[in-house]
């Protein structure tokens, strides 16, 4: 026996994991409220545009997409440009007036997003947006990326 | 005194296992989350006219841009290189008066842009962020000069934002393109 015992300290070791939960849960919490379930089967295929001076759009209840990009055809391919408003193609341009006017009767703020594919032809958009003012929906927003 | 013989079961749920659940959860939160685009480059469509002429604008009041599907730029019938847009459209706005052939003062200046029915989209919004970006750099300046702090850093719905977009407002006009 030796005299000169070796003093150990008294703590315990090992991280208490008790507060492990709390941790998780509030990891848990802020992701599910910052997430959006996706709510559209998009049919067209949208590379963003980029742009430097964007703004973010703060009430996302008044937004309302138009995705405006070439159609998704079976096996990869791509198709003709199309419009597509909530879950169906749009196939006569002239019916967007209509749509879009019920919707601001429904909110009259409405900010119209245009999300649209950065190849297509300006001539579809101009279209759309003669829609957009026949309708009143006045207030527009092209989805842009921030450049990197 | 009786002594209790059994020793009583502790009425607590185990929580061990609590952590493993929220993870679980969390797990799935992380995977289906889709942090949304949500920017992108705001602007407010003219109504439709109900027949009444619109208001003479003077010439030199209105900045022509006219681009083409190949992404050149006419600037009031001049060709212009699409990285020199930023500066002629800064000098344009901020002239008040002083050159006879650009605006008389900010508030009368109205930029339009009018493309092809064939431009691409990506080169519109070139075209667009480039306006924006100099009405942006011109209100940075104002709001340096006035109240020492950048004008990003405004708060929203503010009395002194407002006041520079005020010196400022953003006329842009979208033409109908040309058949093309």
């Amino acid at each position: 026996m030796s005299k000169f015992k070796k003093k150990q300290a008294n703590t315990k070791q090992g991280v208490p994991t008790s507060a492990m939960p709390d941790v998780v849960f509030m990891l848990l919490i802020f992701f599910m409220v910052t997430t959006v379930l996706r709510e559209v089967e998009l049919q067209v295929q949208i590379d963003y545009a980029v742009a430097e001076n964007i703004e973010k759009i703060e009430q996302k209840r008044l937004v309302s997409y138009i995705y405006i990009g070439p159609e998704r055809l079976g096996g990869g391919r791509l198709g003709e440009t199309r419009v597509q408003i909530d879950d169906a193609l749009v196939d006569d341009i002239n019916a967007i007036r209509n749509i879009m006017y019920d919707k601001l009767m429904e909110q009259p703020r409405l900010i119209v997003s245009l999300r649209v594919d950065r190849d297509s032809e300006f001539g579809v958009i101009t279209d759309v947006q003669q829609e957009l003012r026949q309708a009143g929906t006045l207030r527009i927003n092209y989805s842009t990326r921030r450049q990197i | 005194m009786l002594n209790r013989k059994r020793k009583r079961e502790s009425g607590d749920i185990d929580g061990s296992s609590l952590a493993d659940i929220a993870f679980l959860l969390l797990i799935f939160f992380l995977v289906v989350t889709t942090i949304d685009v949500d920017t992108g480059i705001g602007l407010v469509l003219p109504p439709i006219p109900d027949d009444i002429e619109p208001p003479p604008v003077r010439e030199r009041n209105l900045m022509n841009i006219l681009v083409n599907e190949r992404g050149m730029v006419l600037i009031n019938e001049q060709p212009a290189a699409i990285a020199t847009v930023r500066e002629r459209v800064k000098e344009f706005i901020d002239n008040n008066g002083v050159d006879p052939e650009l605006s008389e003062s900010p508030d009368d200046a109205i930029v339009s842009i009018k493309t092809d029915r064939r431009t691409p989209y990506n080169i519109y919004i070139d075209m667009l962020d480039e306006v924006m970006g100099a009405y942006e750099e011109l209100r940075h300046a104002a709001s340096m000069e006035r109240f020492g702090v950048p004008f990003s850093s405004l708060e929203q719905g503010s009395e002194r934002r407002a006041e520079i977009q005020e010196m400022y407002p953003k006329k842009i006009s979208i033409a109908e393109p040309d058949e093309g």
